[in-house]
């Protein structure tokens, strides 16, 4: 706790505030992938849920296909927390599964440290989606298998083959409901974030 | 004829944005809340610290036994909505984010900003400033960061 006290009160004194600095990871994939799970592993409270509504009106390309009778839709997002220090919380957030609630990825992506997309070996398609858009905003992510107990092991290589993942990015297996795997993934995202703003800042340092 | 309004679909939305007069956007000039702005209410009096300037070693948090005194000025306030109580109240015992806010309410994320917004307006709460998106936050953070979970 005594750790690096002094830059921490120096920062928040930069800031000019007292309360704790937010920060937050988002834990992005498909339907089913284990997001909450992995979410849950870690946080210090019970995974909670923040919802928002949306109707008809507002998102003319929802599907409903089946649930015609259906004119509002509500987008869960569950979220964790870890209380890393007085002065410092991290939050985690499951992204909303289905891929046309883009514009809520908007919100959840601003300003956060990183990302995990997490992936199913049966059903790795499910995060295509997920990858495109990190890659394209250049938010730092890393990718983490959850390796679900019925599913067949694929050698790291092999899956980031079928991603097409650049080679910066790293890719680990894990097991989204212990907390210890849980807890590699999200120093996977830090670490990768700390490489990559660190790649950012040397260019402009020469 | 007057079945339409009785759709079920319309229940959940429609009945949480009556709280906030049908408004669907917070006043502030904070616009958007972020999802992780904290939100911070003072005590009245002045000062999130100990309120008995003697004892300066007394737990920030209010004595939960206390609670009818602590808050009874928002909960005299007619012109507050239980909402508006519950969040000022909560944000008393220890700052929340706006997430954490909409999931113990249990109203949407845009209710909660709207209502919030009405609280900044009457400086009944304020709210932290998150990390402005286009930076990321100092390396020595990210080290903290990562410190702090290994210890986990």
């Amino acid at each position: 706790m005594v750790f690096g006290r002094s830059e921490r009160a120096k920062a928040r004194k930069r800031r000019g505030a007292s309360e704790p600095l937010t920060l937050k990871i988002l834990v992005a994939g498909g339907f089913g992938v284990g997001k909450t799970t992995l979410v849950g592993a870690v946080s210090e409270i019970r995974p909670l849920r923040t919802e928002e509504a949306l109707t008809e009106a507002g998102r003319p390309v929802d599907d409903l296909a089946g649930v015609e009778a259906k004119s509002t839709t509500t987008v869960a997002m569950d979220f964790g927390r870890i209380t890393i220090s007085d002065e410092l919380v991290l939050y985690l957030f499951g992204t909303p599964g289905q891929d046309r609630f883009w514009f809520l990825w908007d919100e959840l992506a601003q300003g956060a440290l990183g990302a995990v997309v997490l992936a199913d070996t049966r059903r790795l398609a499910d995060s295509f989606a997920a990858i495109d858009y990190f890659e394209r905003r250049h938010i730092p992510f890393t990718v983490a298998v959850n390796c679900f107990d019925d599913a067949e092991e694929f050698p790291a290589e092999t899956v980031r083959e079928a991603l097409d993942l650049d080679e910066d990015v790293p890719l680990t297996l894990c097991d989204a409901r212990e907390r210890a795997s849980a807890r590699d993934v999200l120093v996977g995202v830090v670490e990768h974030a700390l490489a990559h703003s660190a790649a950012r800042r040397e260019p402009a340092a020469t | 004829m007057t079945d339409r309004w009785f759709d079920d679909a319309a229940g959940p939305v429609v009945r949480p944005y009556a709280m906030t007069r049908g408004r669907t956007r917070s006043s502030t000039e904070e616009a958007k809340l972020d999802l992780i702005a904290l939100v911070i209410a003072d005590r009245p009096g002045g000062g999130t610290g100990p309120r008995d300037p003697g004892d300066a070693e007394a737990p920030e948090e209010a004595p939960t036994g206390a609670e009818g005194t602590e808050d009874s000025d928002v909960h005299a306030d007619r012109t507050l909505a239980p909402e508006h109580v519950e969040i000022v109240t909560r944000c008393r015992r220890e700052p929340l984010s706006v997430a954490e806010l909409s999931a113990a309410l249990d109203l949407p994320l845009g209710v909660v900003r709207v209502l919030i917004g009405d609280l900044v307006d009457r400086s009944l709460v304020r709210v932290s400033r998150p990390v402005p998106p286009a930076e990321l936050p100092d390396e020595s953070i990210l080290r903290e960061v990562i410190s702090g979970l290994k210890a986990l």
